[in-house]
């Protein structure tokens, strides 16, 4: 092991990660109760493996895009790494905080005012009171919401909305940053300040884990990328590399 | 594991109610968004909390101290009743809505992670909060009819009220958890929610059902709401009493009401808290695929 390897920790692991989707037809105890006393005749429920006996290691301030085309897997991989969900055999390690830009947004409520989304949505990101009070400033200069701050949520347009959340997302400062399709917000004057803010964050250090259907763009945010085909790892590599094989591979099919 | 490893968690995997507790800056601002959009665009705002109750008890004062005069039987019943009323309010309440709490937070759980025992922890206390305005009436009705109770009796009601809310957060979490996968959950919850408030001695005399269980009354007396709204009687509605009235049977207390049957109704309170968060930790890892 050379002298640079064991300086680098890891940042995110997984280890032969295997994830299944359960179809489930039926949500009532009565129809389960039917089933069972009928002996556990037909299917109660159909199964598929979303993620197939992956393994993948990040290291610390490394910058990696998942790529892959729909279905592949890459969502299910990202929610495990966030820990929505769960791994049904192997195992998903990660050091410090995971958050990013996922599902930006997810926790605005329409009835509240932009402040008190920005409290909100920070700490279910998990930031403590005081790093959202350190930062609130900075938050709504980025989103360049201005005096709309203490307007209620619903009442945004959607540019706005996506603004906030997407700036609240992006100060939250979590070690392991996750982001889930960078380009889906904002006029193009806000991708571009998105884009050169998950480069400056990419430059400072930070572990970053990209997935995007943006291939030029992931090109030039990550370093490394990994491809993912029917939920298994099929290339690991630098970035162009892979890019250049994902398109060979749609363009075949 | 190697030394790149050292510090490595496993995200996703919680640590139960403690991490509602290092998350309680998270829990109060999902409280207070509760109880703001609960109110939100009307006139009147939290008055209506201490409207409602405020009205309650003039119904039942009117309707049945005046014209149904139970007076006769139970003296100062509006009291009595509206001090029972209160509590079942109370835990009715959080039980109905943690129960739901998953389910209606889908949209957050299905894509961030964050402890879920928030949700029906936040809705528990949500409960408290609105129970709050109805004490306020309580103790504003009890001081008209000559309320002095003892520090003992104050002290019991805070127990009483903390062993309550301890039973709603462990229901609330096993029927929140469990309502994720069957529906039904939610009317076993409104079923046993409608019967609260008639297993308990709210509206009857702890005695009648003495009288007709005999020797099997220990059953009754089990339920921890029962002992918590006997509790409520004794702190609220007996102070009230005259002399006579306070020695007449229908305001004798349960043997070893506080010493014994306090103290039981929180072991079984907690007991249901671990059943709750057990079963609560074994069904989260899988709501988000679930919901």
């Amino acid at each position: 092991m050379s002298v640079q390897e064991v300086s680098i920790s890891t940042a995110i692991t997984v280890e032969n990660v295997r994830k299944e989707f359960v179809l489930r037809h039926t949500r009532s105890l009565k129809e389960a109760l039917v089933w069972l006393l009928r002996g556990r005749r037909g299917d109660l429920s159909k199964k598929f493996d979303a993620l197939k006996n992956v393994s993948l290691h990040v290291g610390q301030g490394e910058t990696v895009a998942l790529l892959g085309l729909n279905g592949s897997g890459k969502s299910t991989l990202l929610k495990l790494i966030s820990g929505v969900l769960q791994p049904d055999s192997g195992s998903v390690r990660t050091r410090g905080r995971v958050a990013g830009l996922i599902e930006v947004g997810a926790g605005f409520h329409h009835d509240l005012s932009g402040r008190d989304n920005v409290y909100l949505n920070g700490a279910i990101l998990g930031m403590t009171e005081s790093q959202i009070d350190t930062m609130f400033d900075s938050i709504v200069e980025f989103s360049e919401i201005g005096e709309f701050i203490d307007t209620e949520v619903k009442f945004y347009s959607s540019g706005m909305y996506v603004r906030l959340a997407f700036s609240i997302a992006v100060h939250t400062d979590p070690e392991v940053f996750l982001i889930d399709e960078i380009l889906a917000v904002g006029d193009e004057p806000f991708q571009r300040k998105c884009i050169a803010k998950i480069k400056e964050l990419g430059a400072a250090g930070k572990t970053l884990f990209v997935v995007s259907h943006d291939l030029d763009l992931v090109a030039t945010v990550c370093e490394r990328a990994v491809l993912l085909e029917h939920g298994q790892v099929i290339m690991d590599g630098e970035v162009h590399d892979v890019v250049t094989e994902l398109r060979r591979r749609s363009a075949e099919s | 594991m190697s030394a790149a490893e050292a510090g490595l968690t496993y995200p996703g995997r919680g640590a139960g109610l403690r991490d509602v507790y290092r998350n309680r800056f998270l829990l109060k601002l999902l409280v207070m968004k509760e109880i703001k959009v609960r109110y939100r665009g009307s006139a009147l705002g939290l008055l209506w909390s201490y409207l409602k109750p405020g009205l309650q008890f003039a119904v039942f004062y009117v309707a049945l101290g005046l014209f149904l005069n139970v007076q006769g039987s139970t003296p100062n019943y509006p009291i009595y009743l509206f001090a029972g009323i209160v509590l079942v309010n109370f835990f009715t309440e959080a039980l109905g809505n943690s129960t739901r709490s998953i389910i209606s937070n889908r949209d957050l759980i299905r894509k961030i992670y964050l402890p879920r025992e928030l949700f029906p922890v936040a809705s528990v206390w949500v409960s408290a909060v609105h129970f709050l305005p109805q004490v306020v009436i309580l103790l504003i009705v009890c001081f008209f009819n000559g309320w002095s109770p003892s520090i003992w009796q104050l002290l019991a009601v805070v127990a009483a009220f903390a062993m309550v809310s301890v039973l709603a957060v462990g229901l609330g979490l096993f029927f929140g958890a469990v309502n994720v996968y069957f529906r039904d959950s939610e009317n076993l919850v409104d079923l046993l929610v409608m019967m609260v408030t008639w297993a308990s001695p709210v509206l009857y005399l702890w005695s009648q059902v003495e009288h007709v269980l005999g020797r099997f009354f220990w059953v009754y007396q089990l339920n921890p709401m029962t002992i918590a709204v006997q509790i409520f009687h004794w702190s609220f509605w007996t102070p009230t009493l005259n002399q006579t009235q306070a020695a007449a049977p229908a305001a004798a207390l349960v043997p070893g009401l506080v010493p014994f049957w306090l103290p039981v109704g929180a072991v079984i309170s907690l007991l249901v808290l671990v059943i709750g968060q057990i079963t609560f930790s074994r069904l989260s890892t899988k709501f988000a695929q679930e919901l």
